[in-house]
């Protein structure tokens, strides 16, 4: 439990050559949920899609490990093979993919990887309707094709589904809240803590405190101009709230 | 989806020189002497006993072909063929002509298994397990036919499933009444050619209300080097009848390019119908273009009849250039034709490829779903025309023609051409173009996919509506095999 699970160590990372995460420190714990706040620009999407390993994002320092095993030199299916999760901010359409064979072409891909046995039909079937259920995820939305023509409530509660059927080690939420109304919010929260457990890490990127009333995190973290430069517990949230970034920008200028 | 798995397992297996159909076989062969003259027209026409008519037929169209000019229209690009350079005819030395299964070289039979064509008509009757599905196959190695099988089987329902050199002998009447009569002899340059110097091919006939009891399919295989290719399939279905023919064609890889220029006549009469599917897997040449089939094809049907429909459906992946448009001549009212196309280009292959609908009755229907895919420095163009004849009143047409590029050096083209003269008729064209982004795939990979499963399962989705159009044992090989093409496509 108090192994750090999640290590973030002085990552420096450029996206076409402009330094966006400038010595950036940040550890996580198995069982913690670390919520990753900052105003627009800070770098919390290149953070979510640098430890991912998106194409594109140059780590020039720093490392990035999940249970002590740096990741960076890992492709992104690798990544999540060992369980990261990233729920995207916007994700993506994929026409002619219906949901239901993209989910269970991922999970055997991942199961593969990890040399376990694939899913049968069967099996595969009990457990997404089992997991669509709990989100209210209607059959129907499952034959269509992968976000094509979904809401952004629906989107938004199609990835906690994903990441409740690919039960990663660590999940990342990349401003899961954006684009939804206070109902989806609180279905797709209710979701995320369902999967907490002693054994799990999150790290919850968000602009506004208001996702962090539904999940509560152990730990806050301001991130600006590419550096975490306040830590502290949930009420810290609370103070983000009440006076804004101000003073975090003004001091990272 | 299994399929996927499949297909992504395919792409495992390969090496990235991929074309796993390039073995030659070492068959002797007999073959007219090299270049192109009235005599080589002759030779080919004796070696297969035609009466004088065809010989004539043949004799006329070289003569014709020797004043017209190769077409340049389309945005392909290759060096000038050398016409004098080619041999004209090739067969294997110990089959004369087309015989019972068990008079066949076995090395010939070898063949046929190596590439997954079920010739093993006995065992598929008796059912033996692992024999094959009943299909039955007319096997066509360079210029002849050498196996047809379900023959007797086929024969009990009246269908006549034969090759095109023994039903010159055995149905004259139906050969010489239809062949040309859709694709004349002046159509085009290569359709010229493939009338005076044609080999062999398929024929089939379907009598009135009869529903072919099996799927007919003809596989074609170019061996011999320096060989060019030029069958003729000739398709009837008569009055209120049902056939789905198939036709796969692979070959040899060979540094140099060979020719191949076929002909196919589909005519269906009242209230017939043919749906004519082709996996299209010839030798593609390699990663830098060299070698590979040229494969310049004049397909056409002939909606004759009222009501009667016409449904093409391909999943072109080979070739190093195609050339090819199968087209529906909607002449019957009522009728309809469809055309539903895969076409995937990689490497340096360049595709020119489409459809034509010529709406000539009344209140006829067409539907064309083209799905254009290009990879590598690959150039794939969508070619199509649409035409209302001032007569076809009520006329319809739905087009939708996607093209979806991999990487940002290949290229992607749509040409379409829509004519509507009477003011009753209504067509609908849309065409989009889009690319797998990096977005799409890093998502896929985030999942656990890799790069090459990532871009198989985008694109399966991209062609879903096409392959769901193909008989389905071939849908899960079409599917295969646009996994293997697209080998190597993620940079």
């Amino acid at each position: 439990m108090n192994k750090s699970m999640l290590e973030i160590r002085n990552l420096h990372a450029s996206v076409g050559g402009k330094e966006i995460l400038k010595g950036l420190t940040l550890s996580v714990k198995a069982g913690e949920v670390a919520a990753v706040m900052g105003p627009n620009g800070s770098g919390k999407s290149t953070l979510s899609y640098v430890i991912a390993g998106r194409a594109g994002y140059e780590v020039t320092q720093g490392d990035v490990l999940l249970d002590g095993e740096s990741v960076l030199a890992m492709a992104p299916n690798e990544r999540a093979a060992k369980g990261l999760f990233l729920a995207f901010q916007y994700p993506l359409e994929i026409p002619g993919v219906t949901t239901h064979t993209f989910l269970r072409t991922a999970m055997n891909a991942q199961r593969r990887a990890r040399g376990e046995a694939e899913l049968t039909t069967a099996d595969f079937m009990k457990v997404m309707n089992a997991a669509s259920g709990k989100l209210g995820i209607a059959r129907d939305m499952l034959r269509r094709g992968l976000n094509v023509g979904f809401s952004g409530g629906e989107k938004k509660r199609l990835e906690v589904l994903q990441m409740a059927l690919l039960e990663p080690r660590f999940g990342i939420l990349d401003e899961t809240d954006s684009g939804l109304d206070i109902d989806a919010l609180r279905i797709v929260a209710e979701g995320v803590n369902a999967l907490r457990t002693k054994e799990r890490g999150f790290l919850v990127i968000t602009h506004y405190q208001r996702l962090l009333d539904h999940i509560v995190p152990d730990s806050v973290h301001v991130l600006s101009a590419g550096r975490i430069v306040k830590s502290g517990g949930k009420e810290l949230a609370h103070e983000l709230e009440k006076n804004g970034y101000r003073d975090y920008v003004a001091d990272a200028a | 989806m299994a399929a996927v798995q499949e297909t992504v397992d395919r792409v495992k297996s390969v090496d990235v020189d991929a074309y796993k159909y390039g073995f030659v076989t070492d068959i002797a062969s007999d073959k007219a002497p090299k270049g192109l003259n009235d005599d080589t027209v002759r030779f080919i026409s004796a070696k297969k006993n035609e009466p004088l008519w065809l010989t004539e037929w043949r004799l006329d169209a070289y003569k014709r072909w020797l004043t017209m000019r190769e077409p340049d229209w389309a945005k392909v690009h290759y060096p000038k063929i050398d016409y004098q350079d080619l041999y004209y005819y090739s067969a294997p030395k110990s089959t004369p002509g087309p015989k019972s299964l068990d008079e066949v070289d076995p090395e010939l039979l070898r063949v046929y298994e190596k590439l997954g064509i079920p010739l093993r008509e006995r065992e598929i009757l008796l059912g033996v397990e692992g024999a094959g599905t009943r299909v039955a196959v007319d096997a066509v190695f360079d210029s002849v036919s050498v196996a047809t099988t379900f023959k007797a089987e086929l024969a009990k329902s009246g269908v006549i499933f034969c090759p095109i050199s023994e039903a010159v002998h055995s149905h004259p009447e139906l050969v010489k009444k239809y062949m040309g009569s859709v694709v004349p002899v002046t159509d085009n340059y290569f359709a010229t050619l493939n009338s005076a110097v044609f080999s062999d091919g398929s024929f089939v006939y379907i009598p009135p209300g009869v529903r072919c009891p099996m799927e007919l399919s003809t596989y074609f295989r170019i061996n011999e080097q320096n060989t060019g290719q030029f069958e003729r399939t000739l398709i009837i279905a008569d009055k209120g009848s049902y056939v789905s023919y198939l036709e796969g064609c692979t070959a040899p890889k060979r540094d140099e390019n060979q020719l191949h220029a076929a002909v196919v006549e589909l005519i269906a009469l009242d209230d017939a119908e043919i749906k004519y599917s082709t996996v299209q897997n010839w030798y593609p040449g390699d990663k830098d273009g060299k070698g590979g089939i040229y494969n310049f094809v004049t397909k056409r049907g002939d909606c004759r009849g009222a009501r009667s429909k016409i449904s093409w459906t391909q999943v072109e992946t080979g070739s190093a250039i195609t050339w090819k448009y199968p087209s529906c001549i909607l002449r019957g009212d009522s009728s309809r034709g469809e055309f539903y196309s895969i076409a995937i280009s990689n490497g340096r292959q360049q595709v020119d490829s489409g459809t034509k609908m010529l709406h000539l009755g009344k209140n006829t229907s067409s539907r064309v779903i083209s799905k254009g895919i290009a990879a590598g420095r690959s150039d794939n163009t969508y070619r199509g025309q649409i035409f209302a004849h001032r007569k076809a009143s009520g006329a319809r047409n739905f087009t939708n023609c996607d093209s979806l590029l991999i990487g940002d050096t290949c290229g992607a083209h749509t040409v379409p051409y829509i004519e509507a003269r009477n003011p009753s008729v209504m067509f609908e064209h849309e065409a989009t173009t889009s690319k797998i982004s990096e977005d799409q795939l890093f998502y896929c990979m985030q999942r656990g996919l890799s790069g090459e499963e990532a871009t198989a399962l985008i694109v399966n989705g991209f062609v879903r509506d096409v392959l769901q159009q193909l008989p389905m044992e071939f849908a899960v090989e079409a599917q295969k095999l646009i996994a293997v093409s697209l080998e190597g496509s993620v940079g």
